[in-house]
């Protein structure tokens, strides 16, 4: 297992090393920030000045070389908007999505499987069809326009839940119910076709053929065998919040890292766009590895 | 009149399928008491499985439907009984085991959990269960009864896995045994321990046993009384022994005289002369498995040879590694005074036309996406020179004409024929190539016994018309001794004992040949009973 995991981390090292000089290079070509940030009527030097206390003066290359040894030492460079170390705003924004992915991935786990394996019990049945219409329906409506639409009602209309920031739980309401309509709709269905499958499964008749009783063919017998491709799903939907849900995140003005990202580069934070791209691609990779270890601890048959 | 332990009286199944309402049972009756073994036989689709899952209410409803009839527990019908009712009933009074034991054993819990479960089930509290069901592993005869309680299903043999089965079906001491098929993926001197089990443990708890199965060696061997079935009906019932020695419906007679193994066998061959193929000390080896160790095999123009042995054996690692699909580690295979080893590509190309394949299972070695017409024809568009496209249709129309089928069905879709008939098309697909050696690997074993003799006798048939050569795997001793003109015994990658075939059935060398001989099962309960008293003293010998 440890050596399976020492592969893992080496090829994903080797891809990140990839993306930071691509990211890198690509960023620099929009240009230097220094228009952005001084004042329009600052005067030459002090724009000269700007740039040499930041290093935008020097060579390309030379840079480069400069932010990879500040890395080598754990120095992620510096943030030019707020003055402090980028690698601490990111994982201060990556913290606040760390949470929204949790929660809503714990609600729609929970809530999918349930529904899911419920459909799938009596597949064609009423509940089946309505079960398969809604979450048709989450799958594919556009998060964007559910975010505003939600405002509008809840927060401006209704005036039951605060439009954005965070503070209160009342806040998280609205991001956590937007986010989780659409892995919601997604993994339904998956657990519903996979749950198919396997209650059609021989075992499954050796367990009724036992007396056992539904519930337990269902979600005892049935449950860790379906949970199988459902997994996956719910690792992309999870890698997929933690990956930024910048609309969301920028419509309730949630300090998560999407929003983060979206501002950084806007604002060509050069240190902060490189600094959240690694912890992304870290979140990634360890969610990958936890994937594959519930794998393991579900199939007995898997061993790495 | 007393009440039997279990009746099945009238009993008629429907199921509404897209092609229309079939009849799976019409009007079936049979009855079990305690203590007795009762056989269901009949080929697939006779609905000898249908009334077996209605007393355990396996029968999906739709799209199953029950359209009369009664089945009665010790007097008392369970069809009038409540859900919660029948659920009570099965694992505790009425138990069943399944053909493919790893298939219905949940690949994700362990054996221990699995088989305390039916005890939890019903009530008992789960640390006597788990007790129990060490108790249970122990006599089933589980090799390392105590490791094997939290072993995965997947961690076992077959044989062992269908003992598993047994132990969690007798978990709550139930008054009926229900067994679909239990021994039929089975090596044969396994099968032949999973029913001595069987049986010993029925002497033991006095249950009644219900056995379904397409075997009649099984029948002669287990079963007290028989019910034979055809096309939903049964066709006729009685003693095991008398209906074997004098069965009444023409089905019957039908299937005792379809039953393999009691033909003439054929004289020596003669093996003068260059052989058609030579594979001189064959190893082939998967990482460290050392899967055929050392193996030799001559195949003359006409002959055909078969291979026996068990699961496991190289049988069919041997057949792969001539054909090259999967080449040896080392060794020779001379065809013709070449070398096959040493040809390249281009050369290996041509000669594949004189080497053709039948497999197992013609559901999946046949493309499900080609008419019979593209499957056959695929040949000549690999090998042009063969046949000019011209005359394709009629060849193709020859070629079915030839397997016993009709022209007219080239147009169609495997899925449109039945296992037989897909076997043909198979024989037919490898016919086109204008093959001098045909390798069947278990190329009947899938079917059924009157559909297998039919397909023995077409292969019989091309070999006489042809010239054809076979090389025949199988692990089913009966159906080479009809066939085959020289067999070959392996076990562990090695040969056991080689010679003709008359040699090999009435003068084995070797105990092991004796012991596959002693366990496959003949249909003659008489000659069966003898056979037993054999292998038990075979047993004594070889323990003692």
């Amino acid at each position: 297992m440890s050596k399976f995991i020492g592969k893992r981390a080496l090829a994903s090292a080797v891809s990140l090393i990839g993306l930071v000089i691509l990211v890198f290079f690509l960023s620099r070509l929009t240009g230097d920030p220094t228009d952005l940030y001084l004042p329009l009527d600052a005067s030459v030097e002090a724009r000269e000045q700007f740039r040499e206390m930041h290093g935008f003066n020097d060579p390309l290359i030379v840079q480069f070389g400069r932010y990879v040894g500040d890395l080598v030492q754990g120095d992620f460079g510096e943030s030019i908007r707020q003055a402090r170390p980028a690698m601490q705003v990111v994982l201060e924004a990556f913290t606040w999505t760390l949470a929204l992915a949790v929660i809503t991935m714990t609600f729609v786990t929970i809530a999918a499987i349930v529904v899911g394996s419920l459909a799938a019990f009596r597949a064609g049945g009423i509940f089946d069809r309505l079960a398969t219409f809604f979450s048709l329906i989450g799958a594919s409506a556009p998060d964007f326009w559910i975010a505003i639409v939600a405002i509008v009602i809840f927060s401006v209309n209704l005036q039951w839940l605060p439009t954005s920031g965070t503070g209160s739980a009342a806040h998280w309401v609205l991001p956590v119910a937007v986010l989780f309509i659409r892995p919601f709709g997604l993994i339904v269905q998956v657990v519903r076709g996979s749950m198919i499958n396997v209650l059609s499964s021989a075992y499954v008749k050796t367990a009724r053929a036992k007396g056992v009783r539904t519930l337990p063919i269902i979600f005892v017998h049935g449950l860790r065998n379906a949970m199988l491709p459902v997994i996956t799903v719910i690792g992309d939907q999870a890698a997929a919040i933690l990956n930024g849900a910048v609309v969301v995140e920028t419509i309730f003005g949630f300090p998560g890292i999407g929003k983060l990202m979206i501002d950084s580069i806007l604002l060509r934070d050069f240190s902060v766009v490189l600094a959240a791209i690694m912890i992304s691609a870290l979140a990634i990779f360890l969610m990958n590895l936890l994937i594959d270890i519930a794998y393991a601890l579900l199939d007995p048959r898997i061993r790495y | 009149m007393a009440d039997h332990l279990l009746e099945v009286r009238d009993l008629s199944v429907e199921f509404h399928t897209a092609a229309g309402t079939v009849k799976a049972v019409q009007n079936v009756n049979w009855y079990l008491d305690r203590g007795e073994t009762l056989a269901i036989l009949g080929e697939s689709g006779s609905g000898k499985s249908v009334s077996a899952s209605a007393v355990m209410n396996l029968i999906d409803m739709p799209p199953g439907k029950i359209t009369s009839g009664a089945i009665l527990l010790n007097g008392k019908d369970m069809l009038k009984m409540s859900a919660e009712e029948r659920r009570a009933i099965n694992g505790a009074k009425i138990a069943m085991i399944f053909q493919d034991p790893l298939a219905h054993l949940n690949p994700v819990f362990t054996v221990g959990w699995q088989i305390a479960e039916m005890m939890t089930t019903h009530g008992r509290p789960r640390d006597k269960a788990a007790a129990r069901a060490r108790d249970l592993l122990h006599r089933v005869g589980l090799p390392e009864p105590d490791l094997a309680f939290g072993k995965y299903p997947h961690q076992f043999s077959g044989g062992q896995r269908q003992r598993l089965m047994i132990a969690m079906a007798l978990a709550c001491k139930p008054d009926i045994l229900i067994a679909d098929e239990p021994t039929t993926a089975l090596d044969v001197t396994v099968q032949a321990q999973v029913l001595a089990l069987l049986e010993e443990l029925q002497q033991e708890t006095g249950m009644g046993l219900l056995l379904i199965t397409h075997d009649l060696g099984v029948v002669a061997e287990i079963a007290d009384r028989v019910v034979v079935m055809n096309g939903g009906q049964i066709v006729e019932t009685g003693n095991a022994s008398e209906v074997y020695h004098n069965p009444q419906h023409p089905y019957t007679k039908k299937l005792i005289a379809a039953a393999p193994g009691s033909g003439e066998m054929p004289e020596e061959s003669d093996r003068r002369g260059e052989p058609l193929l030579r594979a001189t000390d064959l190893h082939k080896y998967y990482s460290a498995f050392h899967a055929l160790k050392g193996v030799d095999l001559t195949i003359m123009p006409g002959e055909t040879v078969a291979v026996v042995g068990e699961s496991g054996s190289g049988k069919s690692t041997l057949a792969r590694a001539i054909l090259r699909l999967d080449d040896p580690s080392s060794g020779q295979i001379h065809y013709r005074g070449k070398d096959l080893m040493t040809l390249g590509p281009r050369e290996l190309f041509g000669l594949r036309r004189d080497l053709q394949m039948v497999f197992q299972d013609p559901t999946q070695s046949l493309n499900p996406r080609m008419t019979v017409f593209q499957l056959i024809s695929e040949a000549w568009a690999i090998h042009p020179e063969i046949l000019p496209r011209k005359q394709w249709r009629d060849r193709v129309a020859e070629l079915l004409t030839k397997v016993g089928l009709k022209p007219e069905m080239a147009v169609r879709y495997p899925h449109q024929f039945s296992g037989g008939q897909r076997q043909r098309i198979a024989i037919a697909r490898a016919l086109a190539m204008e093959p001098k050696l045909i390798v069947c690997d278990e190329a009947v074993s899938a079917l059924d016994v009157s559909i297998q003799a039919q397909v023995i006798e077409l292969l019989a048939g091309l070999r006489r018309e042809m010239g054809l050569s076979y090389l025949f795997i199988a692990h089913d001793l009966p159906v080479v001794r009809d066939f085959a003109d020289r067999v070959i015994v392996m076990k562990s990658g090695e040969i056991v004992e080689e010679g003709p075939v008359r040699q090999i059935f009435e003068a084995p060398r070797k105990d092991y040949t004796r012991a596959l001989l002693a366990a496959s099962l003949d249909p003659d309960p008489e000659i069966q009973a003898a056979r037993r008293t054999a292998r038990m003293e075979l047993e004594m010998a070889v323990s003692a």
